[in-house]
This record gives structure tokens, sequence and C-alpha cells, in this order.
């Protein structure tokens, strides 16, 4: 076990955790950060996808001990009231079904579009290519990050 | 959470429904004795709040708590289930708040999710639950003002009496109104004033959804919860000769390492730990069974095909003379593998056993059945049981089962504490209930008009029970029929997946009937319709599904499709019943550089009355994605009795890029609702192999198609 200061949401947090730890377990065992999913464990999923120095990054197999002073930022921390423009898209697309995928797959569509403000058709299928929503939710999941896009150009 | 005493029986009541369906319907009225109900991650009732009955709530001010007691698995019925009591009470749905109910014997029926059957069973006492609070509270307002209720109308919770001008909002009337009798009978509203009933509602969730709040079971933490995982055999048939656990337990974190039935279970303080730990741990496995492999299995089921012994299921007029006489007979084969359910959010419960009565907390289909069958376990009454639902991330009927209910159950009461057993994306590709392997053989016999006078279905299976569904179509079209089949048992389990047996049925039969109306040289569209003529002109023993709702899908899908009329585009046909409800969808592939392309399904659907166009939609379209990704990726297979994948770098599924655009249309004919959780389903695989079929000239007859590189070489779906 080693103590780790962890940056995520703003905020400091301590975690005394074994060094191989992936960030998924300190975050939804350790933290109480439950909006992190797991749905793999191997980088195939993307349920637990969160922003590392504001990379999407894959929580499940990034080691605690790896993360050193970079700034992670969770479902919970996207914004303050829920309303970052990706999270306002998927309310008003009603993306969700059972809704267990969604936090990874807002937090994939807004890295990506912070680097791709105007994305095309086929580059939003590529960028959410590594989420898998079980219930089949891609068409909204389309249409949401669509909108996103329109909503952070104006 | 406490144990809740149990529900008084004084104020049961029951109602007699309007002259229609003398069915009673039963609710607890003005029970407040039962206290505020338990859910997670979601606010609770308030002392203020009136209770009108077993659904609703109403506080001073004017927030409506509608309680939703069916699981939510991502079908929606968290908001559906409101949506209908707030529409008979004239509800402002923007002041609705909505909480998912515990399990609760005494206030509702069929807690379950599962069969497409939640909105059909509860449409009407959910309807009648809305009306009658209503009715309570015009009577309160007519109290008040000295005026007939008649004289009275609702809306946006307000009650208003024109005349006099006098409104009163709900919340105001709700203490009055909350002590007055309940009417013995009420009335409905008439379908054409529905006003909620049939919009697209957002899902009341969502915001607790994008923002990460803990809503399923895996977010569940209680203060010193014990977490743990369960090691079961690898393969199917084997059993526990010894565990070495030694060097387990001797890992930090681990607090307790446990041997019950076939499982070994690893305890400790977090999720990692337990897991960690687990892989230490030295089990030797005996052989207790059969040890099967897929091989094995693909030549039983040849075998099988031809065997003399099968359990007949229906037989309609003589088919072996049908079959003489025939000028064109027509024999195919058609097979699929076991999927698992894979839902996104793995199994888990949350389990604590005490002296004093039992606490089970998680995503549950059939809360009740893992009640009692805990109950039964434990040797504990079931009134001192409390079971919580949690949402589900997913389900396709996995969590139909009750077996990681009772697993963390019996693991609570061994270690006495509270534990949460959560299951690793590996057990739950490998512990089973998966969707069973089948094959089916089916002949046709032509006479020279090219009318199908004989049919022939023989269904084989693993564990599948009766693979075919005998009643439906073409069954009641054909005067010569046999439909029979023939169950292989296994150690390797199965259960109920999303839409059982049609699922792949559904495929088998439409690519079927697709290759008679070709052998025919009738058009596919029209050589269905013609059999549904005779259907209803001549039946051939009972027809058990509706030829004119069967009739308006196919139509409608043919006609937005514009069925046969777009150049250069190769369509596929497919219609099927199943649960109660109609769908049919057209499949379209194009030629892109010589290579087909999937690039749309045209989905006409019939489930009655659409409660949430926004749900319902999706539900279709949710479906068809999975119809379309377990028809050309899902494939589990065995070796030695062990499933072959066990995570999703070797078992796909579907993704963003495989998914064509979708168009859903609804016949929305004013019936009540028929359900649509899986019936959009089935009918995909079917559609998109007639489609291949209709540009390539090459028909796939197993699953999954990706696996048949032969029959189709440049099978991909991409999105142009
Ligand atoms: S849980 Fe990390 S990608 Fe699946
Ligand atoms: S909404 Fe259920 S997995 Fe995506």
């Amino acid at each position: 076990m080693a103590q780790y200061t962890l940056n995520i949401n703003g905020k400091s947090y301590q975690a005394d955790v074994d060094a191989d730890t992936p960030l998924l377990w300190v975050l939804r065992d350790t933290l109480g950060l439950v909006g992190t999913k797991y749905g793999c464990g191997i980088a195939q999923c993307g349920a637990c996808t969160v922003h590392l120095n504001d990379n999407a990054a894959r929580s499940c197999t990034l080691p605690v001990s790896a993360v050193r002073n970079g700034k992670i930022v969770t479902i919970e921390g996207l914004s303050e009231k829920g309303d970052h423009p990706v999270q306002t898209a998927w309310n008003e697309i009603d993306v969700a079904q059972c809704g267990y995928c969604q936090a990874g797959q807002i937090m994939s569509a807004a890295a990506f579009l912070t680097k791709n403000p105007k994305p095309t058709a086929e580059q939003i299928d590529t960028a959410m290519q590594g989420n898998i929503c079980r219930c089949g939710t891609y068409h909204r999941i389309r249409e949401a990050v669509t909108l996103a896009a329109s909503k952070l150009k104006s | 959470m406490s144990i809740l005493p149990k529900t008084s029986r004084r104020d049961f009541l029951k109602l007699a429904t309007a002259a229609s369906g003398g069915l009673l319907l039963g609710f607890y009225w003005n029970d407040t004795a039962a206290g505020a109900p338990n859910v997670v991650g979601n606010m609770s009732l308030t002392p203020d709040d009136i209770t009108f009955n077993s659904y609703l709530s109403i506080a001073p001010d004017g927030i409506v708590t509608i309680l939703s007691p069916n699981p939510e698995l991502g079908q929606n019925i968290k908001t559906s289930f409101p949506m209908i009591v707030a529409e008979e009470l004239d509800a402002d749905w923007s002041k609705v708040n909505v909480l998912q109910a515990a399990l609760d014997t005494q206030k509702f029926e069929r807690q379950v999710t599962g069969g497409s059957g939640a909105i059909p069973h509860s449409w009407e006492r959910l309807r009648k639950a809305g009306a009658s609070a209503r009715q309570m509270l015009l009577e309160a307002a007519a109290k008040r003002w000295q005026v007939t209720t008649d004289s009275l109308t609702t809306s946006q919770s307000v009650v208003t009496h024109a005349a006099s001008k006098r409104k009163a909002t709900y919340g105001e009337l709700a203490a009055e109104a909350g002590t007055l009798p309940v009417p013995a009978t009420v009335t409905l509203k008439d379908k054409k004033d529905f006003k909620l009933i049939g919009q697209a509602i957002r899902n009341v969730d969502n915001h607790e959804i994008i923002t990460g709040k803990p809503l399923f079971g895996l977010d569940f933490y209680r203060e010193g919860m014990l977490f743990a995982v369960i090691q079961r055999p690898q393969a199917f048939g084997t059993k526990i000769k010894s565990v070495d656990s030694s060097a387990a337990k001797a890992m930090p974190g681990i607090v307790d390492v446990v041997t019950f039935k076939n499982n070994v279970a690893v305890v400790g303080k977090s999720t990692w730990q337990v897991n960690k730990a687990r892989k230490a741990l030295k089990i030797e496995y005996e052989q207790d069974g059969a040890s099967e492999s897929t091989p094995d299995h693909d030549k039983l089921f040849k075998t099988l095909l031809d065997s003399p012994e099968a359990t007949v299921r229906r037989k309609d007029g003589d088919v072996d003379a049908a079959f003489k006489q025939a000028t064109t007979v027509i024999t195919r084969e058609y097979q699929c593998p076991f999927l698992p359910h894979a839902p996104l959010e793995p199994m888990n419960f949350f389990a604590h056993v005490r002296e004093d009565g039992v606490e089970l907390v998680g995503p549950s289909q059939t809360p009740e059945m893992a009640r009692n069958e805990t109950a039964k376990l434990l040797g504990v009454p079931a009134e001192k049981i409390t079971l919580e639902l949690t949402r589900l991330g997913g389900g396709f009927g996995r969590r139909l089962k009750a077996d990681y209910v009772l697993e963390a159950a019996e693991l609570s009461s061994i270690i006495e504490a509270p534990v949460k057993v959560v299951w690793m994306r590996e057990d739950d590709m490998t512990g089973g209930s998966y969707r069973p392997a089948v094959r089916y053989r089916f002949s046709a016999a032509l006479n020279s008009q090219g009318e199908m006078i004989g049919y022939k279905l023989r269904g084989v299976g693993i564990n599948a029970g009766n693979c075919t569904r005998e009643d439906n179509f073409p069954s009641g079209a054909v005067d010569n029929l046999l439909i029979d089949s023939i169950e292989h048992k296994s150690p390797i389990t199965t259960g109920a997946w999303r839409a059982p047996i049609t699922n792949f049925l559904a495929f088998a039969e439409q690519a079927f009937i697709d290759e008679v109306a070709h052998a025919a040289k009738k058009d596919v569209v029209q050589f269905r319709l013609g059999l549904l003529d005779k259907a209803k002109r001549t039946p051939t023993g009972a027809v058990k599904y509706d030829i004119d709702r069967m009739k308006t899908v196919i139509q409608l899908a043919a006609e937005k499709s514009e069925w046969g009329k777009k150049p250069k585009v190769f369509q596929g046909f497919s219609v099927y019943f199943s649960h109660r409800s109609y769908v049919a969808q057209v499949a379209e592939v194009s030629m892109k550089s010589g290579k087909p392309v999937l690039q749309k399904i045209h989905a006409a659907a019939d489930c009655g009355i659409v409660v949430n166009l926004s749900g319902a939609y999706q539900q279709v379209r949710g479906g068809i994605v999975d119809g379309l990704g377990h028809a050309f990726f899902g494939n589990l297979t065995f070796s030695g009795g062990a499933a072959d994948q066990k995570n999703f770098n070797t078992y796909k599924l579907i993704r963003m890029k495989d998914v064509p655009e979708v168009d859903v249309h609804f016949v929305n004919n004013g019936i009540d609702p028929t359900g649509l959780g899986e019936p959009a389903l089935p009918p995909t695989g079917g559609a998109v192999a007639n489609a291949f079929f209709a540009a390539t000239g090459k028909r796939f007859y197993n699953q999954p198609f990706d696996k048949q590189q032969d029959a189709i070489p440049q099978a991909n779906i991409e999105r142009m």
C-alpha cells in the first residue's frame, strides 16, 4: 500500500492503495466517485473513460501510480451543474436506455470535441468506436455529439 | 435501511373495472403505515405527502410523487409507467417526481421486467390509479366550493370551476382529498383525449445518468460493506476437488476466503484486492458431467435432425402426402451459437443477512422470485427479507435468474457481514445462462402453381426446451404442416435471452420464406400477404396471431421503404410476431466498390398505443441494433466445457461503425399497448440476410454472419 495524492475534478484526494490498483477502482471503491463505470477491465468498452490531462483515458487499465500529478476529470466533475454542452445534448436527445455506458460515452465525446469542435459524421463514428453501448443507443449518440458540437460553436 | 413493517390489510380495496373485462384490481389506499419507500439514488417521500394509493402521493406544494414498481433496465418503464398514471390524473408533468419502488408484493403485482409484459399487464391499473386520485381531488374541490363534480374540470394539476372562475391546485386539495373515501368505480379518459401519452417524454433519470450519480447495483455502497468475487468452475461439467486458498488469504485487503457449493468466494476490502487475490487461488476441479465442445454440438445437431424421436408441437393435414405431390421441395438448415447476455453492468448484488432479517439490494428483473428463493435457501420467512431495486445496467433476460442474488445471500450468511458480490466481465461471460445454441431444418413443398402445400420445421437445441414457436406464422396458412423439436440436455446452462427462441427462429423462418418465395417465382412481400390471405379465408388449424395486424405492418414497411421501387438498392424483407406485437422490417444494401454495404433498415411496428414516443422509438432502434449485432458477430464457443471467449477482446459486440441508419414507423392503432421491449429484435436478422442475398445472390444460413466468408466473401457492414 502507498499513499497517493490525486488531482480529481479540481480537488485534491488522498488514497492509500496498492500501486497497481487501476484508477477506476480507486475512484469507485476508495473515493466513492462511482460515476465512472466498470464494463470490461481491459480497455475494450469505454465505460470507464475519464479525462487525464484533457485526453480521454481508460481508467480500468491505468495504474494509480502512473497518474502522478495528472489532472483527472470524471463525469462528476465535467461541469458543476451537469450543463456541459455534451451533457445538455445527451439530455435533449434523450440518449440513455439503461444509462450504464453513458458516462463513458459522454467523457469520450467531450474530450473528442475539445480537440475537434467541427467533426464530420465519419469522424464522430471513429471517435466513438471505442465505446460500447449494449443497449444500442448509437444513433442517438451520433445525434447528441452532433448537437453538442453545434452548441460548442455558438 | 430497516426492515419495513408488514403492511396491514385494513385498507385493501378491490375495484371492479367497468363492464368490459370484469378484472379485479387490488390497491392499498391511504396506506401511510408502511412508511417511506426505500429507494436508491433518488429523493423519497416526505411526511407531508398525502398518499392516494400504491402508486401516487401528492404533497402540499403540488409535487406529485409516482412510484414505479417494475425494474428499469433501459426499457424506459420508469418514465412510461408514471406517464400513464399522470395522464389520468391530469398532472403537470413538470411537477412529477418518480421513485423506484422497492419490492412490495402487498402493494404491487408482477414487479417483473420480462416478456415485454409490463405495460400490457399494468396499463389498466395504472390508469385507474391516476383516475381515482383525480376523482378524489374533484370531490374535495366540489365539497369546498359546494358545487357538483361534473361542473369541474382538471388540467395540469389544477381543478377549475369555470362558472365561478375558481381554481385550486392539487397540492391545495391533497390533504382534504386524502380523507375522502376511494371511489368504487372510476371513468377512464377517452383515448383521443390523451395529452401526455403518445408524447416524446425524456427519461426521468437523465440528469442522474449524465452527471454520474449512483444509480446502479454496482454503485451501491454501505458503510462496513465487504466486497467479494467468486471463482466458479471454468468448465461446465466439473466440480471442485480441492481448494488451496492460503496464498490468497495472505494477500493485502483479504478478509476471508470461503468455499460453498462449487464456489470459492474471496472476500475483502476492495474490488481490485479481491480480484487480485482470486488469481492466487489454487483450485483443482474434477469431472462431474459431460465435457462438451462446439464441434461435438455441430455433430450432435446433424444426428438429432435425422432422429425419429421428436416431440411433435403441431401437426396439420398430411404432410407426407403433400411432399409426395410437390413439384418443388426446398430444404434448408440454419444454426446459431450460444450467446452470453453481456449487459454492460455485470451481475452483482448486495446482501446483509442479520439475526432479525435479510436485506438485499441490487439489479434484478424478478425481485419477488429472488426474495422467495433466498427465503427458501436461508430458511427465513419471506416477510423478513427486503429487496430494493437499483437501476439495472441492462438485463436482456440474464437478470431473470436469481443465482447471483442467492450467492450473495449465502455468502453473507456464512461470513455474517454485509457483502457485495461483484462479477467481473470474465465471470459474466463464462458463468452460463446463455441463449441456447439451436439448429433448424425447414422444408417446403410447392405445387406447380407455386403454392406452399406443405411445411416442415424441426428444431434441435441445447437446453432450449421447445425451440419452435409452432403457432406462429406460417402455421394456419399451410394445409399440411409438421413442427417438432428435440432438446439435448447439457451441463452448459441456458436461460431466456431477449426475445427467447424467436431471437434466432425469426431469422431462420424469414430467410427460409424468402427462399421459398423466390422458388415460387413470387415477390417476397406478395408471397407473405398471399399466405396471410389464405390463413384468413381458409385457416388450417388454429391461427394464434392477428392476421390483420401482421398485414398492416407488412404494408406499412413496404410503403415507407418504397419496396421494389428503388434502383440500385437491394432490399430484404422480414416480418415477425412476438410478445403480442408485430414488426416488419426492410433492410437496404447497396454495392460500393463491389462490396455489399448495409445502409438502412426501415421498421414498421404495431405495439398498440405508443405510450412514450421517445422511449418507443429507441426500443425499436435499440432492438434492431441488438438483433443486427448478434446476427453478425455474436459467437460463444466451447472447448472441453469451457467458454472460449471471456471478454470483449474476443467476443465482439456491435459498435458505432457497424450501425446503419434506422427509420421507425408506428401503426399506433389505438388498441391497448401490447409491449415493445423485445418485438423489434427478431425480424432484423432475416431482413438483413435477405437484403444481402438480393445484392449478392448468396445466402446466410448460420449466425454469426461474419464467420461465413464463403457465403459472402465481402460481408462487411459499414456506414457510408
Ligand atoms: S472498463 Fe475500461 S474499457 Fe471497459
Ligand atoms: S445505455 Fe445501456 S449500455 Fe448504453
